[in-house]
């Protein structure tokens, strides 16, 4: 379970997120709605510890990570799936996926078992991450955070700019990731995809944490997410 | 006068050139590569690590051979710990910030330079080589016989300038397999590819910055410690090695290994074959003119690639 206590951060002086609080349990999908601007990707890489923490408390499954410098975040389990891929370019499949091993001292078994997710990255496993197409791109990304074996995830935008086949396949993955109780924060722009897959729905304005609503309730009236996305 | 033997000589003497080039350079663009600083003080290391191995030759005693071989592991190990030092207490303190860290390094540059004034004074002292046989060049002349060896009289070279071209490549090839071959390398290309994805990953940057700085300083202490016997020791003595390893590492490409030694041999090699058959000067002027075109019609160095 992850946990948001009342934070705040931001960049410099200009701050972005003011007590904000969430609660992600394990096996579960949380996604954070909120329009341009209103802090969903300053939310992660907050929890990240790449942004300092001006005041809050984060905890994972009760253990607190907010005070821990950055490299010590992923270690403590939380795999991150950022925005725009940012895979490690000049390495290779193979070698992008062993820095992910690394973190956290996997094992073989565990490449074994993110290999058998992902297919296709067998195949390519040689190859340099950047002659990657980009649905193979979220993929490796998203296999990188995997090899953590994390107690939670969290994922930026996973199906921005791809094809459907493999907005799919990243969704199943998500899902089998929920089933293995991982506790996941997703990021997406798409309400339509956002709903299909999330347990819970939390909007985000300006920083400060909104209504946290059933995805269930949402499926049936549309007009929440309207007033707080605006389409 | 035939021409062949000179050139064969002027190769040579290029070659040594490029060799300590090469070490030092490589030095300099790893540390811009991975950490994205521009060390302004790398020349001083240079100097630190041929003043180092007079210090430690000197205190030795007995065959030249014994200190030597000291001065080959005290100095790149000292100057490594100083840089490392430096990086912690200065560079880690300014956040690495391209801009201040040029600042920091400028002043960095002038207070080892003056500490060493202080100490090891203004003289300029001499190595021995630990071996230092003559060896002529051969050639071959078609004489009254046929073809036959000869050896034009007043052209050699000496043993340990070969000896320092076998061991700057012998480096050269370690710190290839460090990068590729090694977990430590693996670690190091990824804080360079992306320095807040490294941290997301659980990889303790900063520790790799120090490593990474320490290295780079270390293989140019390294190089100093080669010349030294060739060229003695001197606190003004890093300024050339500074402005020939920026001179390298633009030609080469920022950050990029390969392109880096690529561009000292070019450089090393008409250094030492201009030099000979005009002026040092001429062969200055011709580095300083090729940085500026290749500045402006390859920005990115001859094997860089182009920056985001």
């Amino acid at each position: 379970m992850l946990v948001l206590d009342k934070i705040s951060s931001g960049y410099g002086r200009a701050q972005i997120l003011r007590d904000l609080s969430l609660t992600v349990r394990s096996g579960e999908i949380l996604c954070l709605l909120g329009r341009n601007g209103a802090g969903k990707t300053t939310t992660m890489q907050t929890i990240m510890g790449l942004l300092p923490l001006m005041s809050g408390r984060i905890a994972l499954d009760g253990k607190d990570i907010g005070s821990l410098s950055a490299h010590r975040v992923p270690q403590a389990g939380i795999g991150y799936v950022p925005q725009g891929r940012r895979l490690f370019t000049g390495l290779s499949v193979a070698q992008n996926l062993e820095i992910g091993l690394l973190a956290r001292h996997s094992g073989p078994d565990t490449l074994e078992e993110v290999l058998t997710l992902f297919p296709r990255l067998r195949e390519r496993y040689r190859q340099r991450a950047e002659t990657l197409s980009g649905g193979e791109q979220q993929m490796l990304a998203t296999a990188r955070a995997l090899c953590l074996r994390p107690k939670a995830l969290l994922l930026d935008e996973p199906t921005e700019g791809l094809q459907p086949s493999m907005i799919e396949a990243i969704r199943q993955v998500i899902v089998q990731m929920r089933a293995a109780g991982v506790a996941i924060l997703l990021v997406e722009q798409r309400v339509d995809a956002v709903l299909s897959v999330a347990d819970r729905v939390a909007f985000i304005e300006n920083g400060q944490g909104g209504e946290v609503i059933e995805a269930e309730t949402l499926r049936q009236d549309h007009s929440i997410v309207e007033r707080y996305i605006g389409v | 006068m035939e021409l062949g033997p000179y050139l064969i000589l002027a190769s040579l003497e290029g070659a040594v050139t490029a060799a300590v080039l090469a070490l030092t350079a490589v030095g300099l663009s790893l540390v811009f590569g991975v950490m994205r600083v521009v060390n302004i003080a790398h020349g001083e290391f240079f100097m630190l690590g041929a003043v180092i191995a007079w210090w430690v030759a000197h205190i030795t005693g007995g065959h030249p051979a014994i200190g030597f071989a000291l001065a080959l592991i005290v100095a790149p190990v000292l100057v490594g710990v100083i840089a490392v030092a430096a990086d912690m207490t200065i560079l880690k303190r300014l956040d690495y910030d391209p801009e201040r860290t040029i600042v920091a390094t400028i002043g960095l540059l002038y207070i080892i330079q003056q500490l060493t004034l202080m100490t090891y004074g203004p003289e300029a002292r001499p190595v021995e080589a630990p071996f230092n046989t003559r060896l002529a060049i051969p050639w071959f002349k078609n004489g009254e016989d046929g073809w036959q060896m000869i050896w034009p009289w007043g052209l050699g070279t000496t043993s340990y300038k070969l000896a320092v071209i076998g061991a700057a490549v012998t480096v050269l090839l370690g710190v290839w397999a460090l990068m590729k071959r090694t977990r430590i390398g693996l670690v190091m290309r990824a804080t360079q590819a992306d320095r807040e994805m490294a941290l997301a990953f659980g990889i303790p940057v900063e520790r790799v910055y120090a490593m990474v700085f320490g290295l780079g300083a270390a293989l140019a202490a390294l190089a100093a410690v080669l010349i030294v016997p060739i060229q003695q020791a001197h606190y003004l003595m890093g300024g050339d090695p500074l402005l020939l390893s920026f001179i390298v590492v633009i030609i080469g490409g920022l950050g990029s290994l390969p392109g880096t030694v690529l561009a000292a041999v070019l450089i090393g090699l008409s250094d030492g074959i201009i030099s000979v058959f005009f002026s040092p000067t001429l062969a200055k002027i011709l580095a300083t003119l090729l940085v500026g075109l290749v500045l402006v019609f390859r920005p990115q160095g001859l094997l860089g690639k182009r920056g985001v």
